[in-house]
Order: C-alpha cells, then sequence, then structure tokens
C-alpha cells in the first residue's frame, strides 16, 4: 500500500518535521521532551498487536506476546513520565520566589 | 457492521490524525506553557491509534486477541505502577528503562517477521531486518544504560582489544543479517536468526559497558533515536504510516538532541561512544598541585549568610542525595537575607540535560532565578560565594587552560572567578570522570565534606544561627 519512493517522501519530510520542531526547544525543556519522544515511538505498540494479531506459530506467538508487553510498557511508562515531570514545571511556574 | 475496505481506509484515517497529534504534541512541549497539554494531545493520538488497531485485531484468532489483550494489560500495568513511583531523581534510568521497551518491541515484531517466513519481498525483509538490528541494540543498550544508572553495575569493564571485539561483533551480526535476509524466504533460516538477534543483542551490551557514567545522558539520547528509527523501519514493513512518521520524526529530532548534547561537552559523538572518556582514570590531566582546604558548615553559612551575591552550580551529586528541596529552603532564607541568588546549569549537568532543571522545578525554584552557561558565566566575578553541589567536571577550569586534560576545550561554568568557592562533596576523590579538579585547590576554595542533603541542612541551620 505504500510504495518505495512514496515511503521516502514520507521519511523525508518526517526528518525534517523533526530537526523542525526540536530546533527551537529551550535546554531546560531537554529532558522532558526526549521523554516525550521516547513516549511516542510507544506507537511501535500498534505494530506489535498487529504483529501478534497474525501470529501462527507458538515462537511467533511467544515473540509477540513479549514485544506487545514491552511497546505497551514503553507507551504508558513514557506517558506517565513525561506527564509528571511536565507537571513540575507547571507548578513551579506558578509559584513565585519570594 | 462496515465492510473491509472502508474499516481499511478509516484506520488508515485515524493512523494519519494520531501522527498529527504526535508532531503537534512535540510542538507543544516546546514551552513550558503548553507543554503539559502537548503530551495530552500526543496521549490522545496513542490511544486512537491503539483503539483503531485493537478493532483490527478482533478479526484475529480468540487466542491471539486474547494474547494481546493480555500483553497490554501486563506491559501497562508494570509500567504505570513503576512510572508513578520512581522517584524525580531517578528519571534518567526510567526513560532509558522506557525506551529500551520500545527497541525490544521493534526487534519482536522485526523477528515475528523473519521466523514467521510469511514474508518474501526482499526490500520489506531488508528493512525488518535492520530495523530488528537497531532495535536490538538499543533495547541491550539501554538495559545496561538502565543498570549503570540504577548503580546495579557499578564497574566498567574494559579491556585491550575491546573496540576489536566490537567491530567483530558488529561485522558479525551484519553477515548474519545478510543470510537471514536472503535465506529466510527459503523457510531454513531460523538457527541463523537466532543467531543474528543474540549477536546484535550481545554487540549493544559491548557497546554500552565501556561508556562512564558521565557520558550517559548522550548514550540515553543517542538509544532514544535508534529506537525512533527501528520503528520507523519497522512501520515500513507494517505498511503502518503512523508508525512510519512518529519513528522517524523522533529518529531526526534524537539524532539532533543527541548532537546538541555531545556538543555541549565539545566533544563528537563518536568521541563519545569509542575513547572510554567517562571513567578512565590514567588522564589526570598533567596533574592538579595543592591540597584540598577543609572548611566547618558554621563557618561557611556565616560567609553565606553576609554575602551580597551567590550562585549555586548543582550537579550529579545533587541528584542522589535528593538535596533539590533543601537546596530551596537554604537559597529563600538567603533571599530573607537580602543576598541575591541564582541558579547556574551546565548543559550536561546531571546525567540528563535538563536534569537539574526538572529537579530544581519539582523543588519549586522560580525560573527567572535559573540561568544557563551563556547568561551566567560574565556574573561569576561579581559572586561573592560559588557554592558548587556535588558538580565537578563542568566547573574545572583545566577544561579551558590545561591541554593536556581530557575535558579541554569543554565550555564550562566559570566558578573559579567567584571571591569564594565552597564545594560539598562526598569525600576527596575524583569525581564521576576520574579526573582531578583544579578547582577544588586553589586558594579560594573551601571543601564542605559530606552528603548534599545533610551539608545543606547543616548551612541552612548555620544561616539561621548567623541570622
Amino acid at each position: 500500500m505504500i510504495d518505495g519512493v512514496i515511503a521516502l517522501y514520507i521519511f523525508m519530510l518526517a526528518v525534517f518535521t523533526g530537526y523542525e520542531v526540536i530546533s527551537r526547544v529551550p535546554v531546560i525543556l531537554h529532558t522532558p521532551l526526549m521523554s516525550g519522544s521516547n513516549f511516542i515511538h510507544g506507537i511501535v505498540l500498534v505494530g506489535a498487536m498487529v504483529a501478534l494479531a497474525t501470529a501462527d506459530s507458538t515462537l511467533v506467538r511467544v515473540i509477540g506476546f513479549i514485544g506487545v508487553v514491552l511497546a505497551a510498557g514503553n507507551a504508558v511508562g513514557g506517558y506517565v513520565v513525561t506527564e509528571r515531570m511536565l507537571k513540575m514545571f507547571i507548578s513551579a511556574g506558578k509559584k513565585k520566589g519570594p | 457492521m462496515l465492510d473491509a475496505s472502508t474499516l481499511q481506509t478509516l484506520t488508515q484515517l485515524s493512523y494519519l490524525v494520531a501522527a498529527a497529534l504526535f508532531i503537534l504534541g512535540l510542538k507543544r512541549m516546546s514551552s513550558p506553557v503548553t507543554a503539559v497539554s502537548g503530551v495530552r494531545w500526543a496521549g490522545v493520538g496513542m490511544l486512537l491509534a491503539t483503539a483503531v488497531t485493537l478493532t483490527f485485531v478482533a478479526g484475529a484468532s480468540v487466542l491471539n486477541l486474547g494474547l494481546v489483550l493480555l500483553a497490554i494489560a501486563i506491559g501497562s500495568v508494570i509500567a504505570w505502577v513503576s512510572g508513578k513511583r520512581v522517584a524525580m531523581t531517578d528519571m534518567p534510568q526510567m526513560i532509558a528503562l522506557y525506551n529500551g521497551m520500545g527497541g525490544g518491541a521493534a526487534a519482536a515484531i522485526a523477528a515475528v517477521e523473519l521466523y514467521s517466513g510469511n514474508e518474501q519481498n526482499l526490500v520489506r525483509l531488508t528493512m525488518a531486518t535492520v530495523g530488528g538490528f537497531v532495535g536490538a541494540v538499543s533495547f541491550s543498550g539501554s538495559l545496561v544504560a538502565f543498570a549503570k544508572l540504577q548503580g546495579l553495575i557499578t564497574r566498567s569493564a574494559r579491556f585491550a582489544g575491546q573496540k576489536a571485539l566490537n567491530s567483530l561483533l558488529l561485522l558479525l551480526t551484519l553477515a548474519l543479517g545478510f543470510m537471514a535476509v536472503t535465506g529466510a524466504g527459503l523457510g531454513s533460516g531460523e538457527l541463523v536468526i537466532s543467531l543474528f538477534f543474540g549477536f546484535a543483542l550481545l554487540l549493544g551490551v559491548a557497546m554500552t559497558l565501556p561508556i562512564g557514567g558521565a557520558d550517559m545522558p548522550v548514550v540515553i539520547s543517542l538509544y532514544n533515536a535508534l529506537t525512533g528509527l527501528a520503528v520507523a523501519f519497522e512501520g515500513f514493513v507494517l505498511d503502518n504510516a503512523a508508525m512510519i512518521v512518529a519513528g522517524t520524526v523522533v529518529g531526526a529530532a534524537g539524532t539532533l538532541l543527541t548532537q546538541l548534547m555531545a556538543k555541549a561537552m565539545n566533544r563528537s559523538l563518536g568521541n563519545v561512544l569509542f575513547s572510554n572518556f567517562g571513567e578512565t582514570n590514567i588522564a589526570s590531566g598533567g596533574g592538579v598541585t595543592g591540597s584540598q582546604k577543609a572548611i566547618e558548615a558554621s563557618d561557611a553559612g556565616v560567609m553565606m549568610a553576609y554575602s551580597q551575591k551567590i550562585i549555586i552550580v548543582p550537579g550529579y551529586g545533587l541528584a542522589v542525595a535528593q538535596a533539590q528541596h533543601k537546596v530551596w529552603e537554604l537559597s529563600q532564607l538567603l533571599i530573607e537575607h537580602g543576598v541575591k541568588v541564582r541558579f547556574a546549569i551546565h548543559p550536561v549537568a546531571g546525567r540528563m540535560p535538563g536534569h537539574m532543571n526538572v529537579l530544581l522545578a519539582e523543588a519549586g525554584v522560580p525560573y527567572e532565578l535559573i540561568a544557563d552557561l551563556d547568561e551566567i558565566n560574565a556574573e561569576f566575578e561579581t559572586a561573592d560565594v560559588a557554592l558548587i553541589i556535588g558538580a565537578n567536571d563542568v566547573v574545572n577550569p583545566d577544561a579551558r587552560s590545561n591541554k593536556s586534560s581530557p575535558i579541554y576545550g569543554m565550555p564550562i561554568l566559570n566558578a573559579d572567578k567567584a571571591k569564594n568557592v565552597i564545594v560539598i562533596k562526598r569525600g576527596q576523590g575524583q569525581g564521576f570522570s576520574g579526573i582531578d579538579n583544579a578547582l577544588f585547590v586553589l586558594d579560594q576554595t573551601r571543601m564542605l565534606y559530606g552528603d548534599a542533603q545533610a551539608a545543606v541542612s547543616q548551612l541552612i541551620q548555620a544561616v539561621k544561627a548567623a541570622g
């Protein structure tokens, strides 16, 4: 469905997008941002789900199962820690120093 | 019920929306004001993509559907609980861990494709294998990084010929990958595929083991980018545009972030990965002469209470001791005394970029008191006291002046220009990088030995007594 050249175009545009989005981020957000991008590649979950759904042997099922567990951990864990970190920035921004 | 092609179109459209939400979310994370909404937007995208995929999976066999739901439940619960419980100071290793899980998942997808032997297209097989290789290296490498930061591995394994061994491992893995691609279609390659993944995992371990703790921020960032790439490759294999876009964006963004960090240390990425810089003891940098002079907390407290301006330089020692709240308490006390207090953050202080900013934000330190390297460096000359809390290499003047020092050329905070320097440090030894610090033996420097939290508590008492 996604042909070779089209795939390359998607790849190229996504590279530019990634560079552009990050290049304007202040240093203080680097850690939450790394954490946030870590969460976003948790989308690997949908791929792992499809891989496990189409599994047709025990070996492949076991590998697929591990894949989905790991991917769900990436997505959920990535979200939880990113949100926790970013919330702190908000509260710190609201509190005023004496 | 919708027919198959309508469902297919709806699925693809949902992935498109999810990808857009990811990019918009990342964009919003680039400002502190919109950052929380940014991660929530991305979260909505993730939920949408997962829910839509579930409708696809629902068409699979009952056994597979049950396995998918069970696996999601297990992974989510473990990650939810650990993510909620982890202390802010331990964030770097948690990010490394979750990142490794993503890499492992990408490798698992590749393994499923290769072992099942259903895929015959050579281009797709190559994509799957490359993604599997990158994902497996990122998986085992991130786990080693996690273990090192968590303190499970304290020694860095080093031996002669390490680089040769790593190169050999790399060549072996690539050769096996080539065999897996060309032989997989024949259905006879299970052993080859297993060996391929085994060696890729081994390579990740071997690459990461010799890298010292001080270089971990760069390494975690690099593996983050690599996992993104692995996800993109598997996205090509699975015809999944959301995975391609999200993975590539993370790959590109992560690469840029990695370069920024390496640049902040004035080193190339290759240098970080292959020079074993992090914990070398051989290069003590031309010898630092002089002795460290100790100070009591009570004297240091008086000195600080009667200062005009104090610049605080936090480092990894602050994170280890969880001293951020105490430090802010001390700062507030000093501000009440009329002292001008500022925090100076080096780009690579701690174990991740922005690590110190997160900790200070947690303690409630307002933004306007926090300055980065370029802003603050000129101000050290006018500071009465530079208070160094658990930082070492980022204030080592050898980086400016001593050409034989391994960190020569790295931009540093000019704490040595302050009239007085107080260094809170656990002991007389070298810091994480194993390099002697010329700052510690300067005439105006006094050492306050002890755990950062305990030492700062003593300073609070001393300032109160002085005041």
